[in-house]
């Protein structure tokens, strides 16, 4: 039983949150409750403790760890013991704010919290401002952006605030109109009596201020009054965007923070020896300052062009990196010597795979980059980043500052995919500004991005399914991998939390890889395991870890499977799915993509599922691989196989905007096209090749497919599962398996064109491209 | 220090500036005009696209010199006013199909996307897959199939 603190000013009537006609009697039933908290305040400031316990469920036992306990549940958990609020504020003018904190890089968050607070606390959606908040240590674990997990962790905390809100806004109401509560209706932020009389949420914000800080109890609107959550909206930011008017990082006006760039060795974490020309270079014209610093020579200068420029005019002798002389044909060697054994051969009849996977650029089209104002006791940093609290301590550190003295705000990002769980350039900007004792807006050049920039390790997936008649008796898959650096704080939760997970004594990569990975079939039994090695890269997520890798490793080697026992790759996959939501989205995506229709020679179409994070999806595309689709020109560019159509069933268990999810599930297939078909880095001699967007080949509108189909399911769990990178794996396996069904070739290493280099490399020395000086010649 | 003018966004606008700093730079660094975004700074990625007279331009690869006095540039902050409008059909449609996701390319996508109907008018045809198919622009969310359908939705209404 909750104890419960009322609030001091009752007016005699019995609000919604009074105990009165509440506790064990009318509403126990079938009815959470939840606690939440008014502040003192000069308006009505509403709080919930973000990380509310979830209930308690079974432990049924299974053979999939995920299914007891994934990811998710992990970054859930894990805020348990962080007390601290979130609010939300109710002003004046009408309007309700609330600061998130978490990174919205483009994944629509701010817009699908703006949908909770809305939903709960009736208002019009335009008048609620979500905006990001700043480092805020107290929080602990929970202020990271990551794994799928913003909506999940958020999604009764939010409401509940909000819902704490809106039960002292009828309370004030009731006062003002001289009515009880519970005559009063609250609608598009106006609470109107049974005579007719109405009084808005601005008049009502400052009467409804708490004068202490109070505990109350507060019901959660039941699903089937949602009018908000579940409907299809526009991005709240989606003005700002078209117009202009959206602030990135580097549109911030921070005074005198001049623009700065970094030359940087040209290999791998290369460092620095000396400089021969230090003073030439700080004489150029624009440039304020030139300074060494730990990753290379800073240069600041009045305009980007101008940093671009002195960049390319200094003279520095390097020395080696972290991958000298290593080459993708080395780290495959690597990889091959850290495999672990599939077991003894099966006895029965098995098929195996092995898939290589080669490195890949996660860089977002915003590059990396932060503004810091560093002075001697204090600093201020700017940039969009998804652990701030690690960043924080981190900088602090490096500084020599308490961490209290510097404040980070966390700004809009222009992308991330996995990137801006890192902040290699807050750490750079406030080591420069430090140095040079100036505020600096640090940004990378494209080329640093791709080849000094974090990268989706190369891995390689070894997979062997043993089956018997009609009946698959054991999995085993293997994934080695390069080894992923976790140094972002996610780390650090699972760490703290290692002990109470049902999986043993194991590491940390190994650990989240069996939170990650999910078994969706019914294949009997089967061990999934991961090794590591050479962690001379700089590595990170890319939209998921693991999973798409492992998932189109999975996916291949089903279609062989499905062709051994003689039936089809989607029946197969439909009747050995455990679970009833797996296949109505697998039947879901079959039908819509007509599944199975004659298809020329030469094109197939593909189908796959992959489940993660409470969620699950299937994927269907058809794909051309004849020779005059493949070798169509492009100039700059890759053509290949194009996927003509795509259609992609989800199942989130409750989508709060499904206009959003759409669009991330969009995203995801062509990520997944990508990854199948053409976006790898190719390291040599220590370095990528890879310097700009016409060598990395990220999906372009020549690959994009003409035909797409994004079908969100009708609400099934009633709880969001996770959504903003489940779509990859699905995407990138289905169109793997639709090439080998067009070609006749089970594809082995991806992306397909890696073998092929479709560009001429760019110089290392310098490191940056010059400027181009020919824009006029190529208007259009 | 050289002076250099030029029209921007419908205003005479002079600048002292060294002559090869390039357009992107003139306007982000010393204009504060944000609207066109840095990606690639090599005329690759699309994101500054801005009209130059009207025309594609990618402001990334033009030195500041190279502009006349009456030459035109119009930023996606100006790209309203060249209908008279509180926003741009295109803009509109954009909108409408809810494109944008992070956001970062979208001022050079909606700028790319109105050249594009312009030209196509131009030569008094409808726009095709294989127009659409050759707008390099990079979408790092990978939004390109809602750009599609807006600028379909959008060259209705130019």
């Amino acid at each position: 039983m909750f104890v419960l603190i009322f609030p001091g000013a009752n007016d005699g009537s019995p609000g919604p949150d009074l105990p009165s006609w509440d506790v064990g009697s009318v509403h126990s039933v079938g009815r959470r409750r939840f606690l939440g908290y008014v502040l003192a305040g000069p308006t009505l400031v509403a709080a919930a403790e973000l990380g509310a316990a979830p209930e308690a469920e079974a432990a049924v036992p299974s053979p999939d760890v995920t299914e007891l306990v994934d990811l998710n549940d992990v970054l859930t958990a894990a805020a348990l013991p962080t007390a601290d609020l979130i609010t939300v504020e109710v002003h004046p003018d009408g309007t309700v704010s609330f600061a998130l904190p978490r990174a919205e890089v483009g994944q629509g968050i701010t817009t699908s919290t703006a949908m909770l607070i809305a939903e709960e606390l009736d208002v019009p959606l335009e008048r609620v401002r979500v905006t990001l908040a700043d480092a805020r240590p107290e929080l602990l674990f929970n202020q990271l952006t990551g794994a799928s997990n913003t909506t999940v962790s958020t999604y009764v905390p939010i409401r509940v605030a909000a819902a704490v809100a809106r039960g002292r806004l009828l309370r004030a109401a009731a006062i003002e109109l001289g009515a009880a509560v519970t005559d009063l209706t609250l609608k598009a932020g106006v609470v109107t009596d049974l005579a007719g009389r109405s009084i808005g949420i601005g008049a009502l914000a400052e009467k409804a201020a708490g004068l202490r800080t109070e505990r109350v109890s507060v019901e959660l609107k039941p699903r089937e009054d949602f009018s908000v959550i579940g409907t299809p909206r526009g991005r709240i930011d989606a003005l700002a965007a078209v117009t202009g008017r959206k602030k990135f990082t580097m549109d911030l006006d921070i005074p005198d923070a001049r623009p700065t760039m970094v030359c940087r060795p040209p290999t791998i974490n290369g460092t620095i020896g000396s400089v021969s020309n230090l003073d030439e270079v700080r004489a150029m014209p624009g440039v304020t300052d030139a300074v060494v610093i730990s990753t290379g020579v800073a240069v600041r200068a009045e305009t980007f062009g101008q940093c671009i420029d002195a960049v390319r005019a200094l003279r520095v002798a390097w020395r080696a990196g972290t991958a000298e002389g290593q080459s993708d044909e080395s780290v495959l060697e690597d990889l091959r010597a850290a495999e672990l054994p599939l077991g003894l051969p099966p006895l029965t009849p098995s098929v195996e795979g092995k898939f290589t996977f080669h490195f890949r650029g996660n860089s977002a089209l915003e590059p990396n980059c932060a503004t810091a104002d560093v002075r001697s006791d204090r600093a201020e940093i700017w940039a969009s980043l998804k652990s701030p609290i690690v960043a924080q301590q981190t900088i602090a550190a490096k500084l020599g500052l308490p961490a209290h003295a510097v404040t980070v705000h966390v700004t809009e990002g222009g992308g991330s995919f996995g990137r801006k769980l890192f902040f290699d350039a807050a750490l750079e900007a406030a080591e420069v500004s430090q140095k040079i004792r100036k505020p600096v807006k640090l940004m990378w050049h494209r080329a640093d991005d791709c080849r000094q920039g974090r990268t989706h390790p190369m891995a390689t997936s070894r997979v062997r399914v043993s089956y018997l008649g009609d009946t698959v008796l054991g999995y085993q898959q293997r994934h080695t991998s390069v080894a992923t650096d976790f140094g972002h704080g996610l780390g650090e939760v699972f760490s703290a939390l290692a002990a109470r997970l049902p999986v043993g004594d194991i590491g940390f990569s190994e650990t989240f890889f069996q939170l990650s990975q999910s078994m969706p079939y019914d294949f009997g039994a089967g061990i999934r395991l991961l090794s590591e090695t050479n962690k001379g890269f700089n590595t990170g997520s890319m939209r998921n870890v693991y999973s798409p890798d492992a998932a189109c490793a999975r996916e291949l080697v089903v279609d062989q499977v499905a062709a051994r026992m003689g039936k089809d790759p989607f029946r197969f996959r439909r009747d050995f799915l455990r679970d009833e939501r797996a296949r109505a989205v697998l039947e879901k995506v079959a039908e819509a993509g007509e599944w199975g229709r004659t298809m020329p020679e030469g094109t197939a179409q593909g189908i796959a599922f992959h489940s993660e994070y409470h969620s699950v999806s299937a994927a269907l595309v058809e794909l051309d691989c004849r020779p005059e689709t493949v070798d169509r020109p492009i100039r700059d560019g890759v053509a290949g196989p194009r996927v003509t159509k795509a259609v992609f069933a989800v199942d989130v268990g409750l989508a709060v905007n499904p206009r959003g999810l759409e669009a991330q599930m969009m995203g995801c297939v062509m990520d997944g096209i990508a990854l199948a078909l053409t976006s790898s880095l190719h390291l040599r001699d220590g370095h990528f090749l890879e310097a700009s967007w016409d060598n990395y080949f990220y999906t372009r509108q020549w690959n994009t497919p003409p035909e797409l189909r994004i079908i969100v399911m009708p609400t099934t769990t009633g709880e969001p599962g996770g959504a903003g990178e489940l779509g990859v794996a699905a995407s990138m396996a289905a169109v793997a398996c639709a090439y080998g069904r067009a070609t006749g070739t089970m594809p082995t290493r991806f992306p397909i064109n890696h073998g092929t280099l479709s560009f001429t490399p760019k110089p290392t020395v310098p490191p940056v491209p010059p400027s181009p000086t020919d824009g006029l010649d190529h208007a259009h | 220090m050289p002076e250099h003018t030029f029209r921007l966004n419908g205003e005479q606008v002079t600048v002292e500036v060294a002559d090869d700093v390039r357009l992107l730079w003139v306007l982000r660094d010393i204009l504060g005009v944000t609207g066109p975004k840095y990606g690639c700074g090599i005329n690759v990625c699309k994101a500054c696209t801005s009209h130059l007279n009207g025309r594609a331009v990618n402001p990334c690869a033009i030195p500041v010199k190279d502009l006349e006095p009456t030459d035109e540039v119009t930023t996606i902050e100006g790209l309203p006013a060249t209908v008279g409008a509180e926003l741009h059909p295109m803009q509109q449609a954009w909108l409408d199909q809810d494109v944008a996701q992070c956001g970062y390319c979208q001022p050079g996508q909606i700028m790319a996307a109105v050249a594009l109907v312009r030209r196509v008018a131009e030569e008094d045809r409808e726009i095709t897959e294989a127009d659409l198919d050759g707008i390099r622009n990079v979408c790092r969310c990978g939004t390109y199939f809602r750009i599609r359908e807006a600028i379909r939705a959008g060259a209705e209404k130019m």
